[in-house]
C-alpha cells in the first residue's frame, strides 16, 4: 500500500518536474539560425571558392602542379618580342599570355595547396560557399580575361611567328649551306 | 438558429445541413489554428523556431500542407478491403464531430439542448474506435493492424476511469446536461466544481482535495482516449510507421489528423465543462456590469474558447515533455492506478455528497 502510494505521488512529481523544464525551454530563445537570411561569421582562415586574380598571373603553372587532384588547366602562349603585357603588383614582369585558366570546383578538394605555391599571390581562397549548380559543366570557373577568339589570335600570332622564325632560321642556313658548299 | 432557418427554409433537411456547417467550420478552423500551435510549441520547447517561411511565424504553414494535401493522389493498397477502408475515416471524423453538437460553447450557442448531453458525448465519442478498428483492419498492414488494436484496447480501457470520473460528477452536480452543469458553476471561480462546487459550506472544503483527483484522473484518461502523447501507442510513429493510418494518403489521412485535433478540442471542453465552468467566466461578466446584455454570450465563447484552448496547450505541452509508455505499462496505469483512484474518488464524493 505504501509503495502503491509512493508509486502515485513519484508519477505525478515527475511529471511536473518535466513540465518544468519543458515550460522553461518553452520561453527560451531558439538556437535556430535562419540560414539565408541570417548567417554565422566565417572563421578567419576558411577554405571556400579560390579566386585567380588574372592581372597578377604570370602563367607559371605552379599552382596546377600543385593540385592534388588536377582541378586546375592552365595554357599559355608565350609572348611576342614586341608586346609588353606589364607587370604584376609586386613588380614580377609578364612573358606569358594566359589563353586558358580554368579550375572544375566538382573536383577541387579545397586544400588550399595551390595557394602557397604562387609567386605573385594571385590565387587565394574567398569566403563565397554558396555556388551549387544544377548543372555540373557549370562549375568550371574560367578565370582567363582572355576571349576564346583572343587566345586563338594570341596562338595563332605566336605559331606565325613561329613559323616565321622558323622560315628565317632554315633561310639562313640555307644560305650558309649555299656559301660554303663542302 | 435551427429554428430560425427553419422558418425561413421550411425544409427540415436543408436547415439542419446548414447548422452542421457551422461546427464543421468551426472544426476546420480550430484545426488550422491548432496545428500551427502544436508545431510551434513543439519547436520552441525544443529550442527551435519552426515553421517560420510562410507568413508571419509561418501561420500559413497549415493551409500550404492542407493544398498539398488534397492534391495529393488517393492510394488504395490492392489488397485492402476498399469499402471499409473508404468509409473507416469517414466514420472517425463523424464521430468526434457529433461530440460538437452537444457542447456548449456559451448560453447561446448550443447545438442541442439534450438533458444527457454528457452520456451522448461518451457514447458518441466510442464510434471513434469502430473507425479506428475498421481502418487497421482494411488496410491489410501489420502495422495498422496493430495499431487499431493497442487502439481499441487502449480506449476501452481508459473508458472506465473516465466514465468512473463523469460519475462522480453527475453524482455530485445531479444532471447529465452539459448546459446545466455549466450554468450550477456560474459567478466566480471558487463555485467551479474543481474548488468544490457552488454551495458553501463544510462540505466544499472537505471535497476539495477529491474534486483534485478526479480532475487529474479525468485529463490523464481523456488525454489517453485522444491518442495523444504519452499514450499515443496506436500510431507510435517509431514502432508502427504510423498505426492504423499507415496506409492513408491525401485528403483521408487528413481527416484523420483532423479528427484528432477535432477530438483534443472537444475532450479538453468536458474536462473544463466538468471542473473550470465551461463558459462560466471567473470574475464576472463586464457585459452585466455595463448592462450590455448582447455582450454577455460573447464573452462566455471567449472564456469557453480559453479554457479549452488552454487544455489543448497542455496536451501539446505533455507530449513534448514525457515519452510514450509500454503496452503493458499502460494498462498498468489504467487499470491498477487510475481506476482504483477513481472508484475510491467516486464512494468518497457519493458520501460527502449524501451527508
Amino acid at each position: 500500500m505504501k509503495e502503491y502510494l509512493k508509486n502515485t505521488w513519484q508519477a505525478l512529481y515527475t511529471v511536473i518536474v518535466g513540465m518544468k523544464i519543458t515550460l522553461k525551454h518553452l520561453f527560451t530563445p531558439a538556437v535556430t539560425i535562419q540560414y539565408p537570411d541570417v548567417k554565422t561569421p566565417l572563421p578567419e582562415r576558411v577554405r571556400n571558392r579560390l579566386y585567380v586574380n588574372i592581372d597578377d598571373c604570370i602563367g607559371c603553372d605552379q599552382c596546377s602542379r600543385a593540385c592534388p587532384v588536377s582541378c586546375i588547366t592552365i595554357e599559355t602562349v608565350k609572348a611576342l618580342p614586341g608586346e609588353d603585357l606589364g607587370t604584376t603588383s609586386n613588380g614580377k614582369k609578364k612573358a606569358l599570355w594566359v589563353t586558358k585558366f580554368d579550375i572544375d570546383f566538382a573536383k577541387c578538394c579545397y586544400c588550399q595547396l595551390c595557394v602557397f605555391p604562387c609567386p605573385t599571390e594571385c590565387i587565394y581562397m574567398t569566403d563565397v560557399y554558396e555556388f551549387s549548380e544544377y548543372d555540373r559543366r557549370n562549375l568550371v570557373y574560367h578565370f582567363s580575361n582572355l576571349t576564346e577568339e583572343e587566345a586563338a589570335g594570341k596562338k595563332a600570332n605566336f605559331e606565325k611567328f613561329q613559323a616565321e622564325k622558323e622560315a628565317q632560321k632554315a633561310a639562313t642556313a640555307k644560305q650558309k649551306e649555299d656559301k660554303n658548299p663542302s | 438558429m435551427y429554428q430560425a432557418l427553419y422558418n425561413l427554409t421550411s425544409n427540415t433537411i436543408i436547415s439542419t445541413l446548414i447548422v452542421a456547417l457551422v461546427p464543421l467550420t468551426l472544426i476546420l478552423l480550430y484545426a488550422l489554428f491548432a496545428i500551427w500551435l502544436e508545431r510551434k510549441v513543439s519547436a520552441h520547447m525544443q529550442d527551435r523556431l519552426g515553421p517560420m517561411r510562410t507568413g508571419w511565424h509561418g501561420w500559413l504553414q497549415t493551409i500550404a500542407d492542407m493544398i498539398k494535401m488534397i492534391q495529393k493522389e488517393d492510394t488504395i493498397a490492392a489488397d485492402a478491403d476498399k469499402k471499409l477502408f473508404n468509409i473507416a475515416p469517414v466514420l472517425v471524423f463523424a464521430g468526434s464531430f457529433a461530440a460538437f453538437a452537444a457542447i456548449p460553447f456559451s448560453s447561446a450557442i448550443i447545438g442541442s439542448e439534450i438533458e444527457v448531453g454528457l452520456f451522448y458525448i461518451i457514447a458518441i465519442s466510442s464510434l471513434v474506435v469502430a473507425g479506428i478498428l475498421m481502418a487497421g483492419w482494411s488496410s491489410n498492414n501489420k502495422y495498422s493492424l496493430l495499431g487499431a488494436m493497442r487502439s481499441a484496447a487502449q480506449i476501452v480501457s481508459y473508458e472506465i476511469p473516465t466514465a468512473l470520473v463523469v460519475l462522480t460528477m453527475v453524482m455530485y452536480t445531479g444532471t447529465l446536461s452539459l448546459d446545466k452543469i455549466s450554468q450550477q458553476q456560474t459567478a466566480y471561480f471558487w463555485n467551479w466544481n474543481l474548488f468544490g462546487g457552488p454551495e458553501f459550506g463544510l462540505a466544499k472544503f472537505i471535497l476539495i482535495p477529491f474534486m483534485l483527483v478526479a480532475f487529474i484522473i479525468m485529463f490523464i484518461s481523456t488525454l489517453a482516449e485522444v491518442n495523444r502523447t504519452p499514450f499515443d501507442i496506436p500510431e507510435a510513429e517509431s514502432e508502427l510507421v504510423a498505426g492504423y493510418f499507415t496506409e492513408y494518403s491525401g485528403m483521408k489521412w487528413g481527416m484523420f489528423m483532423l479528427s484528432e485535433y477535432a477530438n483534443m478540442f472537444a475532450v479538453s471542453s468536458i474536462v473544463s465543462i466538468l471542473f473550470l465552468g465551461g463558459y462560466q467566466s471567473p470574475f464576472g461578466y463586464l457585459g452585466n456590469t455595463l448592462g450590455i446584455e448582447w455582450l454577455v454570450p460573447i464573452e462566455q465563447l471567449f472564456w469557453f474558447v480559453s479554457k479549452t484552448l488552454f487544455f489543448v496547450f497542455v496536451q501539446m505541452w505533455l507530449r513534448w515533455t514525457l515519452p510514450r509508455l509500454r503496452v503493458d505499462q499502460l494498462m498498468t496505469v489504467c487499470w491498477k492506478y487510475l481506476i482504483p483512484y477513481a472508484v475510491a474518488n467516486l464512494i468518497i464524493v457519493g458520501i460527502v455528497t449524501l451527508l
